[in-house]
């Protein structure tokens, strides 16, 4: 199973929490998706508006650990202050890093995001960068102290799956021992199930969910998805051959 | 004083963070704080003066993927 900073989590499924038709939908959701992170966000709350708290009581009930994130930050200085403040109000160290460096794919500046990641790093935080699977740009977030990785498969709410399965397979291959989370674009579970094959350690996901016409039906569909995945991958898969190669023993056929 | 609150103009009594938190309806709710885009801790709100013109952003928890 993933570990995180040291922290082991009982599922390869994380799932966001917006974008539910209501919070028993999301609540139902969560008990059969079997995730044990829902991600969260920090927003504005006007005074004796209830919204922030109500959500916060509801997040506690489900007993999940919460990755807040930075969600919507388009520089360093405003992610990081965004940090801050999640880090005092959920408690905890960890911080889904965020840095939006184009409106139209919301494709992560990566130069904010070292930028952002060193200095929450090195102000204690345990950082997951919301990153693409550019090689250069995860080395230098290693660097900048990140334990965890979290590439794209694909745009944010596009649920295109995989886009690029060698700049992702070549990432895994150069860092097998760092956790890496497929964060945002998965569309269907067998794109979930195809990350995790591929050894990825987890998958993050929330509109493929929320926006499904059963939400909690389709949490199940990607545990399920995951726990295949993760079985093939510990199954060792055969390597694909271009030529085809017969599965029946050819000795022995009848001489017709 | 006049402030601005989460982007809108407020005229406030309190002359800390604290007092106007607990002033704009806040008191013991789940928040944090910015001043200036500069996170103000919970344990600074008392210790924090304000001034006239300072941007304050109050957040809380909410949704989020």
């Amino acid at each position: 199973m993933p570990n995180f900073y040291g922290t082991e989590v009982a599922s390869r499924l994380m799932l966001g929490t917006a974008q539910y038709p209501s919070p028993a939908i999301l609540a139902d959701a969560f008990r059969r998706s079997g995730a044990g992170i829902a991600t969260v966000s920090v927003r504005r709350e006007a005074g004796g508006d209830r919204a922030g708290q109500d959500f916060w009581a509801l997040i506690k009930e489900l007993g999940v650990a919460v990755l807040p994130n930075t969600a919507g930050c388009h520089s360093a200085r405003e992610a990081i202050t965004t940090a801050h403040m999640a880090r005092e109000l959920f408690d905890t160290p960890w911080i889904k890093l965020e840095v939006i460096g184009h409106a139209d794919t919301l494709q992560p500046d990566p130069f904010g995001l070292i930028e952002a990641a060193r200095a929450l790093t090195d102000d204690g935080f345990q950082v997951f960068p919301y990153c693409t699977e550019d090689l250069v740009l995860c080395e230098r977030l290693l660097e900048a102290g990140c334990e965890v990785l979290m590439p794209w498969g694909a745009p944010i709410g596009t649920g295109l799956g995989l886009n690029n399965i060698y700049g992702l397979r070549s990432l895994r291959a150069h860092y097998p021992d760092v956790p890496m989370v497929i964060d945002a674009g998965l569309g269907l579970p067998s794109q979930a199930a195809q990350a995790i094959e591929m050894g990825f350690d987890a998958v993050l996901l929330n509109t493929a969910v929320a926006k499904a016409g059963d939400p909690a039906m389709m949490a199940e569909s990607f545990a399920l998805a995951v726990q295949a995945g993760a079985l093939a991958h510990a199954a060792d898969p055969m390597e694909p051959r271009d030529m085809a190669a017969p599965s029946t023993p050819v000795l022995g056929k009848a001489f017709l | 004083m006049k402030i601005t609150v989460n982007g809108e103009q407020v005229t406030v009594q309190a002359s800390t963070l604290a007092d106007a938190l607990d002033e704009l309806g806040h008191g013991g709710a789940k928040v944090a704080t910015a001043v200036n885009e500069t996170f103000i801790p919970a344990t600074m709100r008392a210790a924090r003066v304000l001034e006239p013109g300072d941007r304050v952003e109050i957040v809380a928890p909410r949704q989020g993927g």
